[in-house]
């Protein structure tokens, strides 16, 4: 296999790690709505909690991006 | 873009840094980064001043505005930081969160560019945290300030790995807090570059292409909005990370 297409398999190889991102992103969505619909009034001290968490769990996503990046391009 | 006519799709050319300014930039490696980072500047500066100049009782949208950025950054800093000296840092959070919100819009717009787009400057601006941080850390606690790293309640024959486990995940803000922001900016970038490319590749089919090149326009019109989501979303993240190592520095948890 030449280097070419292994860099194109290592990189795609790389974007697995997007499933437990995924998973991590519902979980934080999914709490936020049930949080919210058992305390209508906590929404605005909940709400960027949650957007801290997605933010945070979306740096994950971006580090595994950052290495499928270095495996194809470097 | 396809340059000549290829078939493959040069995303990460548009980060390469050419002076600005001329020959006269050239000199003094003065790049599209370094103008960038001069314009944002003067941009916050002008919201400011150009915000408070009016000093009504009723702002207008300019003063309402600015007024409306110190209230949240000082709103951050005092919740999140806590306690008396929470106002000190409320300086640094500002400058630090105006700075690298316009520096991710900016890049929004054509022909600008996004200086937090290069790893070297987030990471600049990740270690001015860390090791402010630190500092504050050490000089609030002097010598005490390294029991940070034993986390209270653990079994004694634990201490070590978990001393070990406790610094590298300190060492590892500097890493977190730059390729974060880094990585979203890029890959926010390098998609635009893509789907530009699809539209002008489809483009290029004739009138069978005209269709799916007006769909790839779209999704680039809705990447914009997302970009300028996620330009303010990172610049927040940031901002609320740093008072978040500065509570614990000062409070010790």
């Amino acid at each position: 296999m030449d280097v070419a297409s292994a860099k194109m398999l290592g990189a795609g190889i790389a974007m697995i790690a997007l499933a437990g991102v995924g998973v991590g992103m519902g979980t934080i969505f999914g709490s936020l709505v049930t949080s919210v619909a058992r305390n209508p009034a906590s929404r605005a001290s909940v709400f960027p909690l949650a957007i801290l968490g997605f933010a945070l769990t979306e740096a994950v996503a971006l580090y595994a991006l950052v290495i499928a990046f270095i495996i194809l391009f470097v | 873009m396809a340059a000549e006519g290829s078939n493959s799709i040069d995303a990460l050319g548009q980060f390469q840094l050419h002076s600005a300014l001329g020959a006269v930039g050239g000199s003094v490696n003065f790049t599209q980064s370094n103008l960038m980072m001069v314009v944002a500047g003067l941009g916050v500066m002008g919201l400011l001043w150009l915000g408070m100049k009016p000093r009504a009782m009723v702002p207008g949208r300019l003063q309402s505005a600015a007024e409306m950025g110190y209230e949240t950054i000082m709103g951050m800093c005092t919740e999140t930081i806590g306690g008396p000296k929470s106002r000190k840092y409320f300086p640094f959070v500002f400058t630090l969160f105006f700075f690298i919100l316009f520096g991710n819009l900016l890049g929004v717009f054509p022909l600008f560019f996004t200086f937090t787009s290069h790893v070297m400057v987030t990471l600049a601006l990740s270690l001015t945290v860390f090791l402010l941080v630190t500092f504050v850390g050490i000089k609030e606690h002097g010598l005490h300030w390294f029991t940070y790293f034993v986390p209270q309640g653990i079994p004694k024959a634990l201490a070590p790995l978990m001393v070990t486990i406790e610094i590298i995940s300190y060492l590892s803000r500097i890493i977190s807090l730059s390729v974060r922001l880094f990585a979203n900016m890029m890959a926010g970038h390098v998609m635009l570059e893509v789907f530009g490319s699809f539209i002008v590749m489809l483009g290029g089919l004739g009138l069978l292409g005209y269709f799916p090149a007006a769909l790839s326009l779209g999704v680039n019109t809705m990447l914009i909005g997302f970009e300028l989501l996620v330009a303010t979303l990172q610049a927040y993240v940031f901002a609320i990370l740093t008072c978040i190592y500065l509570h614990d520095a000062v409070h010790l948890h």
